[in-house]
């Protein structure tokens, strides 16, 4: 008999769960749904993508692949990095929508840009 | 020794077409320069292109012993660059010296067109340092982008350019020859190439105004003052407004790095000249898809790395430009 109502009970705890994570789908797998990290890779004098397009709120990270250092700066003096030297990282979180056009201080001619919208 | 009679008959081929009536042309010098790069010596005397193997210059009767100068140019050490196509640029940089320390007539004074270091280390200004001591000569520098990460260039002045201006401009003599240090790396605008600035163009006119028109010239600054690559950033936005207070002058002579490989041109009384450096090689313009380091075998990295020589014989026209490699 008690066995009986254990595997009852434990049934129905099982049908709930899949109930809720039917209903909630987001909330029962918040685990497994968060987002990839965003990321621009920069690599042989180019960032890519060149255009990156990102929510509100989005970090977005820059790892430099390329075998020179490289710098991240905004147009309009909102961020700079130091200098990243191979395999370095850099991240900044964009809370606004807008287009922010940046480039590489130490080569100018590599430009990119992130729209947040 | 053995190639002496060879490159006489090479050198008399070398002038072509005469235009200016000094015994030189530009196609002629071009060519000289690239035999130059193979270990002959071409020098410019009174307008005439002549040339003999590096080395039969010992105990040679040539003016340019007299009343001229000599100096070096090196550039682009990079000194923290570890990577595949030079993981020890101590080592070139050292071999460079030696370079410099076995030249048949010693420099006076050294010029380094700029990337001293790779990341604006401390570290790795000290190692410059104390690697160019062994040359026994006063070094003056100029910053590449390399050597003003972080703050501003303000280590790069501190260092090197005490009594410079602004970003560390400045100009000195030396035995009648007026030369002129630019900071072409700072504030660089997006999709831009080197900048000069105002600040720094209002200097230069003021600098050599009332120099007499006889005076040579040479500046040096780290990016090309010409338009070498303009695609790969090689050039200089503002260049032509500063090369415009330099028209007057009868011998002017621009020296700079950057590009990682030596490229010369000649336009009028300019002669625009580009070093090696002596870290790593960057592909010719366009033969690559970017100009990062270049990968060659080992055994041929230090044919690809060099130092440049400058000879000015007192009263000729041009200086003569002696590039040479580090094998």
């Amino acid at each position: 008999m008690k066995r009986k109502v254990l595997l009852a009970v434990l049934t129905l705890l099982l049908s709930i769960a899949d109930v809720v994570s039917l209903v909630y789908p987001q909330r029962a797998g918040a685990q497994e749904s968060k987002p990839g990290a965003i990321e621009v890779k920069v690599d042989n004098f180019t960032f890519n993508p060149q255009t990156l397009t990102v929510p509100p709120n989005s970090t977005v990270t820059w790892t430099n692949k390329d075998d020179i250092p490289h710098t991240i700066v905004s147009q309009n003096g909102l961020f700079k990095s130091k200098a990243l030297d191979t395999d370095q990282g850099y991240s900044y979180t964009f809370t606004k929508a807008g287009t922010y056009e940046y480039f590489c201080g130490l080569h100018p001619k590599m430009v990119g840009k992130i729209v947040v919208q | 020794m053995r190639n002496t009679k060879l490159l006489e008959k090479v050198a008399a081929g070398f002038i072509e077409h005469d235009h200016n009536q000094d015994g030189v042309n530009r196609r002629g010098f071009l060519k000289c320069m690239a035999w130059a790069g193979t270990g002959a010596l071409c020098l410019i005397e009174g307008g005439v292109l002549t040339s003999s193997a590096l080395g039969s210059q010992m105990g040679s009767t040539k003016s340019h012993k007299t009343s001229g100068l000599s100096f070096v140019q090196i550039s682009d050490s990079h000194m923290g660059f570890n990577k595949p196509a030079n993981p020890d640029v101590i080592s070139t940089l050292k071999a460079a010296v030696d370079k410099i320390n076995a030249l048949p007539e010693a420099p006076e004074f050294i010029l380094h067109t700029g990337d001293i270091t790779h990341l604006s280390k401390p570290e790795e200004f000290d190692n410059v340092d104390q690697i160019l001591k062994a040359t026994n000569k006063q070094i003056f520098f100029v910053p590449g982008e390399h050597d003003v990460l972080n703050d501003d260039g303000a280590t790069f002045r501190e260092r090197y350019a005490r009594n410079g201006r602004g970003s560390g401009w400045y100009s000195f003599d030396q035995k009648g020859v007026h030369f002129v240090a630019l900071v072409n790396v700072m504030n660089l605008k997006a999709g831009g190439l080197g900048s000069l600035g105002n600040e720094q163009l209002e200097w230069l006119e003021d600098d050599v105004k009332h120099l007499k028109s006889s005076t040579p010239i040479v500046v040096f600054a780290h990016i090309p003052l010409w338009s070498v690559y303009p695609q790969w950033g090689w050039g200089t936005d503002d260049s032509a407004q500063a090369l415009s207070y330099l028209k007057k002058f009868g011998s002017v002579t621009v020296l700079n790095g950057h590009i990682h490989q030596t490229m010369q041109k000649i336009e009028g009384n300019v002669t625009f000249h580009t070093a090696c450096s002596t870290a790593f090689p960057q592909p010719a313009p366009g033969k690559a898809d970017g100009p990062g380091p270049m990968k060659v075998p080992a055994e041929q990295l230090r044919s690809v790395l060099g130092i440049t020589d400058v000879n000015y014989v007192k009263g000729h026209h041009s200086l003569g430009i002696v590039d040479s490699t580090l094998v």
